[in-house]
């Protein structure tokens, strides 16, 4: 039996040392030896006390986070502030959630001034993008926020079907709804996975990832890559679903609510998940309006607002599902927000299913679409427009469209101006997380250092989305 | 919920109750309207889209450069309704040199990291914008990558 089974944990960890114990090993020898009662009466006696119980703790004088509410000028120089310590959180810190480097100025554990840094991750994917046809452009999007890599290809294709004056045929567009929400669920369950584990609650990652994982290898099936799917293509899909692929999908859809108690029982009323994450990072609605907020960020202060519902694309008008908005604003409620998103996106694949179409996966225009591979072996038209495709790319009319989407992170945004030619003149990707990250210093000055852990764990960034 | 129909004829009725004189050019292009105005008048159309008419969400700042044309970078603003899920594009023209417009920073806390990229990547500077910092490339960068006399592969590209 292991040690770890003979000691009350709780005292040993939380007490600091009586006079009387001279070491730790001897309080563990003391309690082995079942002489814990003289030298626990002894604490009690002497005003050390941790607790009337064993194993729970006992409210201290003042409540743990009043600190938190204290107002420390921002104004007054550093030098007035001797005590001051500048810390830098990152780039390299697991809980930035990549490579974010925060610059924090503490007093005591106080947070005063908050300056986030970005763009070591910036890959200049809008200078590529013009160097490139439409095409050539689809596997950068993936890369843009490589959590929801079908999500950004939605976007992007989105926007460039527009220009054309394109619609896709049912089939394809019911299978985008599938794959997009299946990527917000993935999106999600990595969020509350590592978002769960920098506030020290260890479990939800191995569970969320255990479901992430099977969603992982529905987009391998389908599409051969796993972060990269690239699968949605201009004018279509890449190909159809495989064989018993929507089977898979069905039995992960009916397991998957049931997975999601095992998260609730894990967090949504455990006290020390709720003291982290209650009242921390509260946003108004104005607040919220002001910073250009959006997804779940937004809807947790109570704004109903999602672009699948607003601006319906890929026919989300047809579908039944709740838009989740919290009503305090903090933490918690965006917790609980992208909960809800869950079980929601969850609904939406399975209605998808049910009424998913025959048919093509793709527009029949040979400007747009590849021709079948058979026909390119063994027909001469077939084999000069594919040629045609690849050498010169999709002509795009003139003209510039904005297309947002709704992206697990928010309002995904793509603004392409087309010259004419199979080359975008200026492709503009407007994330997420770039724009909800600017909130962070706001919410995190006056508060505690550990508090923002959580706010840029609550925003749900990726730094690929931040920088691209 | 309005339908884009609806959308497009209300804000055609924005565009309409905009002082005359601060709409240079208008048009509709695949269900969107968008809007050229004067840069001087930018910061009030603005205010007037936000307070007026209840696009209360900016939802995106951005540029382009026109290289031969005179002026060369048009600023482009996306402004949204949420009450009436209405999109509207603003545009203006930067002008001087270095090139500059207006910055939306007194209207919306978000203008000031979507104008700091503006900033970083195409050299536009936005007069009253109170941290005007390069921020995605390092502050010491040469040159402003998103511009179209800025080759793609780098400054120091040789081929040798």
């Amino acid at each position: 039996m292991g040690r770890g089974g003979v000691y009350p944990r709780p005292l040993i960890t939380r007490c600091k040392r009586h006079p009387k114990e001279k070491s730790l090993s001897q309080v563990k020898e003391n309690r082995t030896r079942g002489e814990i009662r003289p030298v626990l009466a002894q604490r009690y006696a002497d005003g050390w006390g941790v607790g009337a119980k064993r194993g729970r703790l006992q409210p201290s004088a003042s409540p743990p986070f009043a600190a938190t509410r204290r107002q420390v000028s921002v104004e007054k120089p550093m030098s007035q502030y001797p005590e001051r310590l500048i810390l830098n959180v990152g780039p390299q810190h697991p809980s930035t959630h990549g490579v974010l480097r925060v610059v924090v100025e503490l007093e005591g554990e106080v947070v005063v001034r908050c300056t986030p840094d970005i763009g070591y991750l910036h890959r200049g994917i809008e200078k590529l993008m013009e160097a490139r046809t439409y095409q050539q452009c689809l596997p950068l999007t993936d890369r843009i926020d490589y959590l929801a890599g079908s999500a950004n290809n939605l976007g992007f294709v989105l926007a460039v079907e527009k220009l054309l004056g394109v619609e896709v045929p049912p089939r394809a567009r019911y299978i985008r709804v599938i794959i997009a929400e299946m990527t917000r669920i993935a999106s999600h369950l990595f969020w509350l996975g590592t978002h769960a584990h920098d506030l020290g609650a260890m479990t939800p990652l191995f569970y969320a990832f255990r479901e992430r994982e099977q969603l992982m290898d529905l987009f391998e099936a389908v599409a051969g890559g796993r972060l990269f799917p690239c699968y949605f293509r201009i004018g279509g899909l890449a190909r159809d679903l495989p064989d018993g692929w929507t089977t898979e999908v069905r039995e992960f859809c009916r397991t998957f609510p049931d997975k999601m108690k095992d998260y609730e029982t894990l967090l949504t009323r455990n006290p020390i998940w709720i003291r982290r994450t209650r009242d921390v990072g509260v946003l108004t609605v104005d607040e919220v309006l002001d910073y250009g907020l959006s997804g779940p960020v937004a809807r947790g202060s109570g704004i109903a607002w999602d672009v699948r519902r607003a601006d319906p694309y890929c026919g989300y008008e047809e579908f039944d599902f709740v838009v989740p908005v919290g009503q305090n604003g903090d933490t918690y409620d965006r917790y609980l927000v992208r909960l809800e998103e869950m079980r929601q996106s969850c609904r939406i694949i399975e209605q998808a299913l049910d009424r998913l179409p025959e048919g093509d996966i793709a527009v029949d225009d040979p400007t747009i679409t590849y021709p079948k591979k058979t026909d390119v072996y063994t027909r001469i038209e077939s084999l000069i427009q594919h040629f045609l495709l690849v050498e010169e790319g999709i002509r795009v009319p003139e003209g510039e469209v904005f297309h947002h989407t709704e992206a697990p992170k928010g309002e995904l945004a793509f603004f392409i101006v087309s010259d004419g030619t199979s080359r975008p003149f200026r492709v503009r990707a407007r994330t997420p997380s770039f724009v909800n990250l600017q909130v962070l210093s706001k919410l995190a000055e006056g508060r505690l250092l550990a508090d923002l852990i959580a706010l840029i764990g609550t925003i749900d960034i990726v730094l690929a989305d931040v920088d691209r | 919920m309005s339908r884009p129909g609806e959308t497009r004829l209300w804000v055609e009725e924005v565009l309409e109750g905009l002082p005359a004189d601060a709409v240079l050019e208008r048009g509709v292009f695949r269900d969107q309207w968008w809007a050229v105005v004067p840069r001087d008048r930018l910061l009030e159309v603005m205010k007037e889209l936000r307070d007026r008419w209840g696009f209360r969400y900016l939802s995106d700042v951005t540029a382009v450069d026109y290289l031969p044309k005179r002026p060369r970078f048009q600023l482009v603003y996306h402004v949204w309704c949420h009450e009436k899920s209405a999109l509207l594009r603003v545009k203006t023209w930067a002008e001087g040199d270095p090139p500059g417009v207006p910055s939306l920073t007194p209207l919306w806390s978000a203008a000031g990291w979507l104008e700091r990229e503006v900033y970083d990547l195409f050299g536009i500077h936005f007069q009253g914008h109170p941290d005007l910092r390069r921020i995605l490339l390092p502050p010491d960068w040469e040159g402003h990558p998103l511009r179209k006399d800025y080759p793609t592969e780098g400054p120091d590209w040789d081929l040798d």
